[in-house]
C-alpha cells in the first residue's frame, strides 16, 4: 500500500464527508433554532431528487436541448423542496414549538414515514436509474483516483458552506437567525418575527438537501424512496460530531466521519466501517461532550 | 365574512397543496414507452382532500385552542404551570362521559368486578380468538415490557436512548446462542439474558455520563449499530447475517406442546411478566432511586447540589431499562424461534421510543398503551396494506400535534399550599398538571 | 392504587383491539393461497413482483374454470422481510386456512416463518430465498437454486472459462449476500485459491470509492459480487467512472434488466450467473399478460414467483385435493412446465431442471456465455 493508495482513500473520504456535509448542514441550521432533529430531513433530500428525475424525464421527451434541462430541472427540485420543508414546518413542527421536546421528535419521525410512503405509492418502490448530468472530464493528467463527479460535489458543499457562514454572519436575516438561535423570547423582544425567521430556516436547510440530492443522486446514479432515511442518520451523526447548530462544525463532522470511513475501509476491513466510524464518534464526545466545535453549554443553575 | 374569509384561506391552501405535490402526484413518466402519464384526477382528489382536510385539522386546532384557554383561565388558581400539559387526560373525560370521576373507580365496589372482568377477558383472550390474535398480542406483550425498560431511562431519568434495540439484542443472541450451542433451556436463559443487558447496559453508561441530551442520543444511536454490526461481522460466533435458527420454545415440565398450544404458552408467560415489570416499575417510581432519577431528570445540577449522586442514578438507569429490554429479548427469541440481527436496527430502537413518547413519558399506563398500539395497529391496517404505513406515520404526526404529552400524560402528583392552611403548613396533594421538565 | 385503575384501561385497549378484527370471516368455498413477501419497505421490489406472478396465473386459471373446480382466492400479506413480521404473517395465513403458500422472498424471514407452517401442515414454495439451511423443512420447496449450487458454478466460470485468479469477493452483510460469498470463498478454497479480498460493504452507502480503490490495490482482476443489483450498479458504476475495468460478477440477485437499466453503459461487460433462462413460449406469455396488466416490464423474481405458482396448481390438481401429505408427494414426484421449462422437485425441496448458467450484458442485454 504505497502513497497513491493513500491519496485515493483520502479523496474517498473527503467525498463522502462533502456529501454528508451537503445534509448535514441542513440538519444543523434546523436544530440551532428550533432545537429538534428533524427525521424528515433526509425525505426532502429524496423529495429533491425525484422531483429532478421527474423534471428530466418530462423536459427530455419535450426534447430540450440538455444543458437547458439540468438547469430547469434543477431549479423546479430546489423550489419544490423549499415547499415541502416550508409545509412540513408549518404542519408537523410549528404546534408542537411549546411541547416536550421528544414530541416534536416523534411528529418528525412519523412525517419522515409519511413522506417515504406518499413517494412510494404516488410514484414507484423500485430503484429509478438518476440521469447522471455531471460532466465527466478528465482534469487531472495520468491520475484517476479523483471523479470529476467528486470533485464537483466536493466544490458544491466548500460554496455552500461558505456562501451560507457569510450569509448567517452579515445579513439580518441570518442575525435574526443566530438572535433566535440564543434565546427565542429575548429574539421577539428586541423584534425579532422568529416564525418567519424559523420559517427561513426551512427553507435555506431544505435548499442545501434538495442541492445534496441533485447532487449526490447524479454521482451515485440510482435513488428510490427509501434514499433518505440512511442518508439522514448519518448526516444527523456528522453533525451531532462537529457540535450540532454549528455550520463549520457540520462540515468538519462529516469530513471526520468521512475520512474515517474511508481509511477504516481501505486499511483495516470495509466490514467494520460503521464501527470505525462509531467508535471515533464515541471517542471525541467522550472527551469533547459538545462536539467538536460545540461550545460546551453553559448550564443554567 | 368570517366563513367567506376561511373559505377563501381553504381554496388557497388546497391550491398550495396541489401546486406542491404536483410533479410527484401527478406526472408519471412511463420509461418503456417514453412518455409521460398525467394523472390529473389524482390533483383533483389531492385538491378535495386538501379542502376538507383544512377545516378538519382548523376545527381540531380551535377545539384544542379553546380547552386549552379553558385551562388556563381554570388553572390560574390551580397548579398547572404548562398550558400544553395541562388538558384533560383521555382517561378522565371518558370517566367523565359515564358520569364518574377517578374517585369512581378508586371505590372498591367498582375496581374489584372490572379488574376482575378484564381479568377475565385476559385470561379467556388465547382461547377465543385464532393463532393469529394470539401471536401479534404476544410481540404487543413483548414490546410493552421493552417500552417499559425504555421508559426508565427515557421517561424517569429523561435521557434520550436511541440504541435500546441493541439490549433487545443482547437478551435475544444470549438465548439463541446458547440454546443453539449447549441446548440451555428459556428459563435458565431469561435471568442470563437479562443479566447479559444488564451488564452491557453498565458498559455503555459509563462513557455517557458526561453527555447530556442529543449528544447522549446519538452515542446511544452508535453503541446500537456497534452491537448490531459486531452481531453481523463475527459470524463465526453468531453465525452472522443467516441468524440463528431452531431455537427451543419455552419447555414445561418437558411436555411436549403442540404449536397452538406453545403460543397460548408463551402468551401466558407473556402476560405475566407484563405483570411482574408493571408492578416493579411501578414500585421504582416511587422509591428513592426513582425519585433520584426524576430529580436528576428535571435539573441534574440541582439534583446533585441535593445530594444525588447522578453518575451511580445513570448507571442504575441504565441498568435497570437494559434488564427488561434483556427479558423481552429472550421472550423473542423463544416466540419466533429464529433470529437474525435484521431485527435490531435503529429503526426498532426508534420504535420503542415512539411508543413511549406517544403513549405518554413516564406513565406506566401511557407507555402500555402505546406499545400496544404501535404494535397492533400496523397489523390491524394490513386491510389497508399498502397504505399502512403512510397511515401509521400520519397518525404519529397527528397524535403529536393534537396531544403532545401522550394519549395517558403522566400525572405528577403535586402538592400545594393553600393560603388558608397556611398557618397549618399542611401539604396537600391535588391533582394538578404534569410538569414537563422545561 | 391509582396506577390499578390505569391499567385497567390500558387492558380495555388491549381488549378492543384483540376483538375488533377476531369477527371478520369469509365463508364462500375458495381454495386459498397465501402470497408472503415484503410488500413495503425498503425491499419491496422484490416482493410485490411475485404478488403479481401469483395474481396473474391465478386470474387465468381461474378464468378457465378454477382447480379442481374451485376458484383461487390469493391471500396476500405483508412481511417487510423482517423475521418477527413474518412469524405473524405467518400464523395469520395459518388463521385464514391458506393450503400452501407462495414465499417468503427472503431467507431470513421464511426460516421465520417455516417452523409455523411445520406444525400447521402448510407448504410453502419460495420463489427467491435460496438460503442452504432452508432444506431443513420438511415442506419447503423453492423455484430457485440454492446458494450453495451456485457459488461452486461461479468460481468453475471465473478460474476456467475467465481464467482469472486473483478475486475479490464482496457481498452486502446481507444473509443472502453474505451466505453466496461464502460459498464463493469456500469453493475457491477447494481449488486452493485465496481471494485477495473479502469484504463486506455497508448497503445504502452513497459512495463506495474506498473499497473500489482497495480492490484496485490488492490487484484484483474479477470482483465476485454477493448482494442485490442497486449496490452492485453502484459499485461498477463508481468502478467504471474511475477508468478501472475489472471484471464484475454477481449471482441471481444481478440477474435481470434492473441493473442494466440502473448502471447503463456502465453495466456492459458485466456477468450473473442465473437461473438458466426464462425465454420459453410461457416465460412470454407471463411477461405479455404482465405488460398489459400493470404497464410495465415484470421486476425481480416474478418468472419465479410465476413458477412457484404453476406448480402448486399443477400440484393440486395432481393430488385430487388439497391435503398436505398428497401435495408433498405430489410436488416432489410431478414436473410441471414453467418459464424455466420443465421443472420438479427434489427430496430436499430444490427445483431440479432450474440450472445455473452464466450471462454477460452486451449491448445492454443479458446473454447466456456459457
Amino acid at each position: 500500500m504505497d502513497f497513491e493508495f493513500f491519496v485515493n482513500l483520502l479523496f474517498s473520504g473527503l467525498t463522502r464527508g462533502s456529501i454528508y456535509a451537503l445534509l448535514a448542514l441542513g440538519y444543523t441550521m434546523v436544530y440551532g433554532i428550533v432545537k429538534l432533529i428533524n427525521f424528515a430531513h433526509g425525505e426532502v433530500y429524496m423529495i429533491g431528487a425525484f422531483t429532478t428525475l421527474i423534471m428530466v424525464s418530462v423536459l427530455t421527451i419535450l426534447n430540450l436541448p440538455i444543458l437547458a434541462i439540468a438547469v430547469i430541472a434543477a431549479l423546479v427540485a430546489i423550489v419544490w423542496s423549499a415547499g415541502y420543508g416550508y409545509t412540513l414546518d408549518k404542519i408537523a413542527y410549528k404546534p408542537l414549538r411549546e411541547a416536550p421536546r421528544l414530541s416534536a421528535l416523534i411528529s418528525a419521525i412519523g412525517m419522515s414515514l409519511f413522506l417515504q410512503n406518499y413517494v412510494r405509492l404516488a410514484q414507484t418502490s423500485d430503484f429509478l436509474p438518476f440521469p447522471r448530468f455531471l460532466p465527466t472530464v478528465r482534469f487531472l493528467d495520468n491520475y484517476d483516483g479523483l471523479s470529476s463527479s467528486q470533485f464537483i460535489i466536493f466544490t458544491t458543499t466548500t460554496v455552500v458552506m461558505v456562501i451560507l457562514t457569510i450569509f448567517i454572519k452579515f445579513t439580518r436575516v441570518g442575525k435574526s437567525m443566530r438572535a433566535a438561535a440564543q434565546d427565542r423570547m429575548m429574539a421577539t423582544l428586541t423584534g425579532v418575527n422568529v416564525n418567519k425567521t424559523i420559517s427561513v430556516t426551512f427553507l435555506i436547510g431544505s435548499v442545501t438537501a434538495a442541492i445534496g440530492g441533485i447532487l449526490i443522486s447524479a454521482h451515485v446514479g440510482q435513488i428510490n424512496f427509501y434514499i433518505g432515511f440512511l442518508a439522514g442518520i448519518k448526516a444527523f451523526v456528522a453533525a451531532v460530531l462537529g457540535g450540532i447548530g454549528s455550520i463549520p462544525g457540520a462540515v468538519l463532522g462529516s469530513f471526520v466521519l468521512g475520512l474515517t470511513e474511508s481509511f477504516g475501509a481501505g486499511y483495516i476491513s470495509s466490514d467494520y466501517e460503521d464501527v470505525f466510524a462509531f467508535i471515533i464518534l464515541v471517542l471525541i464526545l467522550i472527551f469533547r461532550p459538545s462536539g467538536i466545535l460545540g461550545k460546551p453549554a453553559a448550564q443554567k443553575v | 365574512m368570517e366563513v367567506l374569509k376561511e373559505l377563501r384561506k381553504s381554496l388557497l391552501l388546497a391550491l398550495w397543496f396541489v401546486v406542491l405535490t404536483f410533479p410527484i402526484m401527478v406526472i408519471r413518466v412511463n420509461t418503456i414507452t417514453d412518455t409521460i402519464e398525467w394523472r390529473w384526477e389524482r390533483a383533483i382528489l389531492m385538491a378535495v382532500g386538501s379542502f376538507v382536510g383544512s377545516f378538519l385539522w382548523k376545527f381540531l386546532l380551535a377545539r384544542q385552542e379553546a380547552r386549552k384557554s379553558r385551562q388556563t383561565a381554570k388553572g390560574s388558581s390551580e397548579a398547572s404551570d404548562d398550558g400544553a400539559s395541562a388538558q384533560k387526560s383521555l382517561t378522565e373525560r371518558l370517566l367523565a362521559r359515564l358520569g364518574w370521576t377517578r374517585d369512581t373507580l378508586r371505590e372498591k365496589k367498582v375496581a374489584i368486578p372490572a379488574l376482575a372482568i378484564l381479568g377475565a377477558i385476559v385470561i379467556v383472550f388465547p382461547f377465543v380468538t385464532s393463532i393469529y390474535q394470539s401471536n401479534i398480542m404476544i410481540s404487543a406483550l413483548i414490546y410493552v415490557i421493552l417500552a417499559l425498560g425504555l421508559n426508565v431511562v427515557l421517561g424517569l431519568g429523561n435521557m434520550l436512548h436511541l440504541g435500546f434495540a441493541a439490549f433487545y439484542a443482547i437478551g435475544a443472541y444470549t438465548y439463541g446462542l446458547l440454546n443453539h450451542y449447549f441446548g440451555v433451556g428459556f428459563w435458565i436463559a431469561l435471568p442470563l439474558g437479562a443479566a447479559a443487558s444488564a451488564i452491557a447496559g453498565i458498559l455503555l453508561a459509563i462513557p455517557v455520563l458526561r453527555l447530556r441530551g442529543d449528544y447522549l442520543a446519538i452515542v446511544t444511536l452508535a453503541f446500537g449499530e456497534i452491537i448490531r454490526l459486531l452481531l453481523v461481522n463475527l459470524s463465526g460466533i453468531t453465525m452472522g447475517p443467516s441468524g440463528v435458527k431452531s431455537i427451543s420454545r419455552p419447555g414445561l415440565f418437558g411436555l411436549d406442546l403442540s404449536y397452538t398450544q406453545a403460543i397460548t404458552y408463551t402468551y401466558f408467560i407473556c402476560l405475566a411478566l407484563v405483570i411482574f415489570t408493571v408492578f416493579i416499575v411501578h414500585r421504582l417510581e416511587n422509591s428513592r432511586i426513582g425519585r433520584q432519577l426524576v430529580a436528576m431528570g428535571e435539573d441534574d445540577i440541582a439534583a446533585r447540589a441535593m445530594g444525588v449522586n447522578t453518575s451511580r442514578a445513570k448507571l442504575t438507569a441504565f441498568a435497570l431499562g437494559a434488564v427488561w429490554a434483556g427479558i423481552a429479548g429472550v421472550l423473542f427469541a423463544a416466540k419466533t424461534t429464529f433470529i437474525n440481527p435484521d431485527s435490531f436496527k435503529v429503526w426498532d430502537s426508534v420504535l420503542i421510543l415512539c411508543m413511549v413518547v406517544l403513549g405518554g413519558m413516564a406513565s406506566i399506563p401511557g407507555v402500555i398503551a402505546g406499545a400496544l398500539i404501535l404494535i397492533l395497529l400496523p397489523e390491524y391496517l394490513r386491510v389497508f396494506s399498502d397504505y399502512r404505513l403512510l397511515i401509521f406515520g400520519a397518525v404519529l404526526v397527528i397524535m403529536m400535534v393534537f396531544r403532545p404529552g401522550g394519549m395517558i400524560p403522566k400525572r405528577r402528583k403535586a402538592y400545594k399550599l393553600r393560603p388558608e392552611e397556611l398557618q397549618g403548613s399542611a401539604a396537600v396533594p391535588v391533582g394538578g398538571g404534569e410538569g414537563d421538565a422545561p | 392504587m391509582r396506577f390499578r385503575n390505569m391499567l385497567m384501561i390500558a387492558l380495555a385497549l388491549f381488549l378492543v383491539g384483540g376483538f375488533a378484527f377476531a369477527a371478520a370471516e369469509g365463508e364462500a368455498e375458495t381454495i386459498k393461497i397465501g402470497v408472503a413477501g415484503p410488500h413495503s419497505g425498503d425491499l419491496a421490489p422484490y416482493g410485490l413482483p411475485t404478488i403479481n406472478a401469483a395474481e396473474l396465473v391465478a386470474e387465468k386459471v381461474n378464468a378457465a374454470g378454477g382447480v379442481l373446480g374451485l376458484q383461487i382466492e390469493l391471500i396476500i400479506e405483508d412481511d417487510t422481510c423482517v423475521p418477527e413480521v413474518a412469524a405473524n404473517t405467518a400464523a395469520k395465513l395459518v388463521s385464514d386456512g391458506v393450503v400452501a403458500v407462495i414465499g417468503h422472498v427472503c431467507s431470513g424471514a421464511t426460516n421465520a416463518a417455516m417452523p409455523i407452517y411445520v406444525e400447521s401442515d402448510i407448504l410453502a414454495i419460495s420463489p427467491s430465498a435460496t438460503n442452504p439451511s432452508l432444506r431443513d423443512f420438511p415442506n419447503f420447496f423453492r423455484t430457485i437454486g440454492a446458494d450453495d449450487a451456485q457459488g461452486p458454478a461461479q468460481v468453475d466460470y471465473v478460474v476456467d472459462e475467465l481464467g482469472m485468479t486473483k478475486i475479490a469477493i464482496l457481498h452486502d452483510k446481507g444473509d443472502y449476500g453474505k451466505g453466496l460469498a461464502d460459498f464463493a470463498l469456500a469453493a475457491l478454497a477447494k481449488r486452493g485459491i485465496e481471494p485477495v479480498l473479502f469484504d463486506g460493504i455497508t448497503v445504502g452507502a452513497v459512495d463506495y470509492s474506498a473499497i473500489i480503490n482497495r480492490v484496485a490495490a490488492e490487484g484484483a482482476e474479477i470482483v465476485l459480487w454477493g448482494g442485490y443489483h442497486p449496490e452492485a450498479s453502484k459499485l461498477v458504476d463508481q468502478m467504471r467512472s474511475r477508468g478501472l475495468d475489472i471484471a464484475f460478477m454477481g449471482a441471481d440477485g444481478i440477474y435481470g434488466d434492473a441493473i442494466i437499466d440502473l448502471a447503463g453503459d456502465a453495466a456492459e461487460g458485466v456477468y450473473a450467473s442465473g437461473p438458466s433462462i426464462a425465454a420459453g413460449p410461457i416465460a412470454e406469455e407471463y411477461r405479455a399478460l404482465h405488460v398489459a396488466k400493470y404497464g410495465a416490464e415484470p421486476g425481480q423474481f416474478f418468472m419465479q414467483g410465476v413458477s412457484a405458482m404453476l406448480a402448486l396448481v399443477n400440484a393440486i390438481e395432481t393430488a385430487g385435493s388439497t391435503d398436505y401429505d398428497a401435495l408433498i408427494s405430489a410436488l416432489r414426484s410431478e414436473t410441471v412446465d414453467t418459464p424455466y421449462g420443465s421443472i420438479g422437485f427434489d427430496a430436499m425441496g430444490d427445483a431440479t431442471g432450474v440450472g445455473f448458467s452464466v450471462f454477460q450484458v452486451q449491448n445492454q442485454t443479458y446473454v447466456p456465455v456459457q
